[in-house]
Order: C-alpha cells, then sequence, then structure tokens
C-alpha cells in the first residue's frame, strides 16, 4: 500500500538531489535542470497531499490545479531563463558559474 | 445709539483710507483731509463734551464665558482726553502742514497721523479691556510709522524698531494682566469690572499681580523706568510726531489706562506703592538726565520722562484726579514747547544744538514769548497752568514725606533744566550764522503756538479747571506744598539762570548724566551677553547634537553597516544558494522546535 509518507519521501528525495545539484554542479545548465527538478518535487508533494485529501470520495482538486499553474509557470520561466543563459553565453563565451562572478563588492 | 462718539472715532480712519488709496499723489489735498477728518472729531468731541455720560456697543465675539464689545464708555475721563486728542491733536495737524511742507512724503505722514488719531481715540473711547489692548497697539504700530518716517536716513529706523520692542515688552505683560483679571472675573468690561472688581471675593495677592501686570502696559507706553529708554530716541521722528505722539497724547495714554482701571489698584497698598516709586524713580532719573543734554528735543523728552513720571505717582498716590490734572495741561504746554522747539529746528534749518542757537528773541519773537510761557507752566511758575496741576500732585503726596522731597527735588531740577535750555537757546548773542539768520516761521506754524500758549497759561486757574475736571481738593497742609513748590522752583530758575547766561559752552560736566546713567549701554551689554550665550549654547547643540549626532551619526551607522554587509557579497552564485538553503533550514527548524 503506497501511503502519502511515500509520496513525500520521494519528493524530499527528489528536492534534495535538485538542490545539490543547483549547489554543486558548475554548469549553469545543469544547475538550471536542477532547479526543474526541485519545481516538479514540490509539484509530485502537491500531487500526493491533494489525492489523500479526500473529500465525497472525491480527491481535492485545488492542488492539483495549482501543479498545472507551476507547470505553466516553469515553462515560462524555462524559456526566460534559457534566453539569459544565451545572453551570458554570447557575452562571456562561458557557462561556469565560477567566471561569472561580479556581482560582488 | 448716539452716533457721535463713532463719528469722532472713524473719521480719522475714513482719512486714512482715502490718503493711501485715492490721493496719494496729491500731497497737499493729502494734509487738508487729514486735517479736516481732525477737525469733525474735534467738532464732535465738543458735543460730547457738553452731552451726557453714556455707553454702548456691539457685540464682537461671543463665546459663552467670553465676550467682547466693540463699544465707547462715556465720562468725565473720556471727554477730558477726548478733547486733548482732538483739540492738540488739530493743532498739530495744522501745524504740521507748514513744518512737512517741503518733505516728498507727506501723504505718507498725513496718513500715519490720521491713523495714529484713530487708534488713540479708540483706546479713549474702548469701554473694555481686549479693544482698548487693540487700539493700544495700532497706537503702536502708528508710532513706529512716524518715528520711521524718515526711513532713508540711519538712526530713524533703529529708533523706531527701538520703540517698537521696548513698548511690546510692556504689551506683553499688559496681556497677561488682561488674562488675569478675564479669569480672575470672567469679565473684560470696564462698567462691570469697576463695580464687581473688588467684590468678587478673590485672593489680595492675585489682584496685586493682575494690577502690576495691568501696569507693565503702562510702563511700556509711557516710557517708565526700566522701559524709559525708547522715549528720547523717538525724538528721531518730525517734531509735530514728537509734540503729538511722544509728548501729549500717545505716551500719556499709560496714564490714563491707569486713571481708567484705578479700581484695581485701589484696594492693593503693594501695587499702589510700586506704581508711586516706579514713577517717582523715572522722574528723578529723567529730570538729573535732562540736565546734561544738548539736544533741545531731547531735553524736552527727558522733560517729559519726568512729568509722565509724576503722573505716574500721582495715580500711585491713590490721586489719579491729579494725574490726570497734569496730564491735561501738560499735554497743552508740552505739545506748546515742542512745536516752539520744531519752529526753531525749522527756521535753523534742522539745527538741534541748542549750544548753536541764541539770541532768538528778536528773530522769532512769537516764538520765542509762547515757548516762554510753555517753559513757565513747565517749570510750575504760578499762575501758568504747570504750576496748578504740579501743585496738586504735590498736595496728595503731603501724607508722604519721602514721595514729597523726591517731587520737591524733581521740581528744583525741571526749574533748573529748563531755565538752561530757555537761556542757551533763546537768549544772549546768536553763536551762529544759522543762529544769525533765523527768522519767523509762517503763520500756519505761530498759529498753533499761540492757540497753544493761551491754555498753557490760563488753564490751571481752578475757575477754569473745574470745567473740564474735577480738581481734586487739597488735604491738609495745603500752604506747606505750595511754599516748598515756590521756593523749589525758584531755586531751579535762578541757579539754571545765573549758571548759564552769557556762557557759550556747558561748564558743568557729569557724565553719569550725559550718559543717561549708563542704562541704555547696560542693555546693550545685557542683550549682547545674553545673545551671545545663546549663540554659544545653539552652536553647540547644532555642531554637536544635530551635525554630529544626527546628520552625520546616522550618515556613519549606515555607512559602517554597508561597509560590514559588504564583505558578504562574495559574487559566487552558488554560495548564495547555499547561504539561502541554510537559511530556510534555520527557518524550518525554527518553525518546528523553536516555538516552544
Amino acid at each position: 500500500m503506497v501511503t502519502l509518507n511515500d509520496y513525500l519521501i520521494a519528493s524530499g528525495l527528489l528536492f534534495t538531489i535538485g538542490f545539490a545539484g543547483v549547489l554543486l554542479r558548475r554548469n549553469i545548465i545543469i544547475i538550471f535542470m536542477a532547479l526543474e527538478l526541485m519545481l516538479n518535487a514540490a509539484n509530485l508533494s502537491l500531487i500526493g497531499f491533494s489525492r489523500y485529501n479526500v473529500h465525497n470520495n472525491l480527491p481535492d482538486y485545488n492542488g492539483q490545479v495549482l501543479v498545472f499553474f507551476i507547470i505553466t509557470v516553469a515553462a515560462a520561466e524555462v524559456t526566460v531563463g534559457l534566453a539569459i543563459i544565451v545572453a551570458l553565453f554570447r557575452a562571456r563565451q562561458t557557462t561556469h558559474v565560477e567566471d561569472i562572478n561580479t556581482l560582488k563588492f | 445709539m448716539n452716533a457721535a462718539p463713532w463719528i469722532i472715532l472713524f473719521s480719522p480712519l475714513i482719512a486714512v483710507f482715502v490718503i493711501v488709496l485715492i490721493t496719494e499723489r496729491a500731497k497737499k489735498l493729502s494734509s487738508y483731509i487729514s486735517v479736516a477728518a481732525i477737525a469733525i472729531s474735534f467738532v464732535f468731541t465738543l458735543g460730547v463734551f457738553a452731552g451726557p455720560d453714556g455707553s454702548a456697543g456691539i457685540t464682537w465675539i461671543d463665546l459663552g464665558s467670553f465676550k467682547v464689545t466693540i463699544g465707547y464708555l462715556i465720562n468725565d475721563l473720556t471727554r477730558l482726553m477726548l478733547l486733548v486728542v482732538t483739540g492738540v491733536g488739530l493743532l498739530i495737524h495744522i501745524y504740521s502742514i507748514g513744518y512737512m511742507s517741503h518733505d516728498k512724503g507727506r501723504s505718507r505722514y498725513f496718513a500715519g497721523l490720521s491713523l495714529f488719531t484713530f487708534s488713540m481715540l479708540g483706546i479713549v473711547l474702548s469701554n473694555n479691556f481686549i479693544m482698548m489692548f487693540i487700539f493700544w497697539e495700532l497706537v503702536g504700530v502708528s508710532s513706529y510709522l512716524l518715528i520711521g518716517h524718515w526711513f532713508y536716513r540711519p538712526a530713524p529706523p533703529d529708533a523706531a524698531n527701538k520703540a517698537f520692542l521696548a513698548t511690546r515688552i510692556g504689551d506683553f505683560g499688559f496681556m497677561l494682566g488682561i488674562l488675569l483679571v478675564w479669569l480672575g472675573s470672567g469679565t473684560v468690561s470696564f462698567d462691570e469690572l469697576s463695580r464687581h472688581w473688588q467684590t468678587i471675593g478673590l485672593n489680595q495677592v492675585y489682584m496685586t499681580v493682575a494690577a502690576l501686570l495691568i501696569f507693565c502696559g503702562a510702563i511700556g507706553k509711557s516710557a517708565q523706568f526700566p522701559l524709559h529708554v525708547w522715549l528720547p530716541d523717538a525724538m528721531e521722528g518730525p517734531t509735530p510726531v514728537s509734540a503729538l505722539i511722544h509728548a501729549a497724547t500717545m505716551v500719556a495714554a499709560g496714564v490714563f489706562m491707569l486713571a481708567r482701571t484705578f479700581f484695581l489698584f485701589q484696594n492693593s497698598l503693594t501695587a499702589l506703592t510700586v506704581v508711586l516709586w516706579i514713577g517717582l524713580l523715572t522722574s528723578l532719573l529723567a529730570a538729573l538726565m535732562a540736565t546734561q543734554q544738548d539736544d533741545i528735543k531731547r531735553i524736552l523728552a527727558y522733560s517729559t520722562l519726568s512729568q509722565l513720571g509724576l503722573m505716574i505717582s500721582a495715580v500711585g498716590l491713590g490721586v489719579p484726579q491729579a494725574g490726570m490734572f497734569h496730564l491735561f495741561t501738560h499735554a497743552c504746554f508740552k505739545a506748546l514747547l515742542f512745536l516752539g522747539a520744531g519752529s526753531v529746528i525749522h527756521s535753523l534749518h534742522d539745527e538741534q544744538n541748542i549750544w548753536q542757537m541764541g539770541g532768538l528773541r528778536s528773530k522769532m519773537p512769537i516764538t520765542f514769548w509762547t515757548f516762554l510761557a510753555g517753559t513757565l507752566a513747565l517749570i510750575a511758575c504760578p499762575p501758568f497752568a504747570g504750576f496748578w496741576s504740579k501743585d496738586a500732585i504735590l498736595a496728595s503726596a503731603s501724607n508722604n514725606i519721602p514721595a514729597f522731597i523726591v517731587i520737591a527735588l524733581i521740581t528744583f531740577l525741571t526749574a533748573y533744566y529748563m531755565s538752561r535750555l530757555f537761556v542757551v537757546a533763546f537768549l544772549g548773542e546768536p553763536r551762529t550764522d544759522k543762529a544769525k539768520h533765523a527768522h519767523e516761521s509762517p503763520p500756519v506754524m505761530t498759529g498753533p503756538l499761540i492757540l497753544l500758549a493761551i491754555p498753557s497759561c490760563i488753564l490751571g486757574f481752578p475757575a477754569i479747571a473745574s470745567i473740564f475736571i474735577k480738581v481734586p481738593e487739597h488735604e491738609g497742609s495745603a500752604a506747606g506744598a505750595v511754599t516748598v513748590s515756590l521756593l523749589a522752583f525758584a531755586a531751579g530758575l535762578l541757579a539754571g539762570f545765573f549758571l548759564y547766561r552769557g556762557k557759550n559752552k556747558d561748564e558743568i560736566d557729569i557724565p553719569l548724566f550725559e550718559h543717561k546713567f549708563y542704562i541704555d549701554e547696560f542693555y546693550a551689554g545685557l542683550i549682547k551677553w545674553t545673545q551671545d550665550l545663546l549663540a554659544k549654547i545653539s552652536g553647540f547643540i547644532d555642531r554637536w547634537v544635530i551635525d554630529g549626532g544626527i546628520v552625520r551619526g546616522l550618515g556613519g551607522v549606515t555607512w559602517g553597516l554597508g561597509f560590514v554587509l559588504r564583505f558578504l557579497q562574495i559574487g559566487n552564485l552558488q554560495a548564495y544558494a547555499f547561504l539561502f538553503g541554510a537559511g530556510v533550514v534555520l527557518l524550518i527548524y525554527f518553525i518546528l522546535f523553536g516555538a516552544k
């Protein structure tokens, strides 16, 4: 029997993997992918909550609708993010975060 | 409602508006309008003088417990004062036509004169404290305008400022006094106050304080010690202004006000004693200062101070009628003296130093004889007007030996410095070319001199004076008072005459008197000292608290915080992400486990 906890543990693992990717990887495109992973981890937990929050034999669809919104927004965000990365690459000829560090004192 | 008091009051005000708004360019017309306005007031004053007592008014402010009317109160006091203001005022207006005939600012001058007349009549007619206070301030404003008439010279604007500020100090006390009276009694109307003030059952100390604060108004306006310093400087104004405002009427307003509000002082021995000795001190100091002055107008100014002090002390002796009697005669002969001095100054082309004059007797006969009449009236020579009124004051002091001696001394000094002035300025040989070429003034100036000389001669006789005022009865040793007064007068006259006859310069030199007891210097030093101290304190606060503490402190703290925090900006994206994540973990920790 798959319980809510199993979903949440899977979501937590996914989130941790994503966060670790953001922290540890050097290529900005990989970091970007790891970010998407974190978003999907959140989506997964939302789905899990929705599935197990039953009223009148129906799951709570609010959570699922919210997931659709997140997917849509994430798609939009990906376009903007990728566009920025392309612009960055044109300006600096690199996708490594160690080389993009001038935003400081 | 009787219309006459309103016509008397507003006719000069209308003249002000007409002159300022319409006829400013037509200088001659402006002066005639101003004279016509006060002539109208004078004619209606004669009507009021013959008429009955009365009082009427309209409510101006009604705030429940606080009620102010604009109205008039006519009794013996009002009638006498109206006659002085419009009568002497009319003559001085006429005289001004001649005196100011070459002045470019004549329209402004006459507008100021009419504004002053309006304000002064307002004081005289007002039936409550608030209305009186408003006109009291208006008088100050018009006095300021007229002293500063020649504003392009260096001295007059300073003198105007000094006069305005010095009287303001007194007026502040006056205002507080009015507030205390209102708080104590709930009314500001003279009529109600005079009937009820003593029976309300107020604390004796409260009543004394209220009376003394009211007296502060008189100290300022009537130039009593320690606020007397403005009056001699006010002589920078045109001479007719000195005659009208700073001799005959405005400075007498303080005495009038004390007589009007005498019910406040009646039962307070402390207040009366203070009033008496302030008056006597002013009178004595001013008389001493007058003995060493060289400017003809300044001598007269100090003499005015001295006489005002006598009037005030008469109020302090509990006989305000004697003070009003002296005010009445003084208004005539002092206006005469000032106008005579103005006639001399005018014909000597603005020469005011008495040592530059001399031998004017044959050159200016009318001025000479009328000035002589004024001098004799001032130094209390019988049977001239001043003798009777000063005698009334002296007689009312006959139970108070120290006051009696001081007044006798003042009588002596008055005779001394006035005979010095007269001997030096008018007798002997002309000392300068200006004096050699002096000529008599035009009739428009000598006419008022003659018209003022007549009352200066005859006004004092009890039979004539009693038409205008209830002459106070002598009590006790009237004969003694007369003897002392005559002795003091004769001694002063002889001393002044023989010490200064045929002299070309002042051989008596008393720097203390010449420098007016250094009171001006003391005030200047005091003000400088307090201002320096205040400036130092403010400078310290500005430099160290405002600038150093708040402005630079705030800037410094922000800058320092930024300096420390900018080391956190390392520029590494992943480090930021790590810090962010760590922060979230910390938050979650506190939410889950920290709330207990």
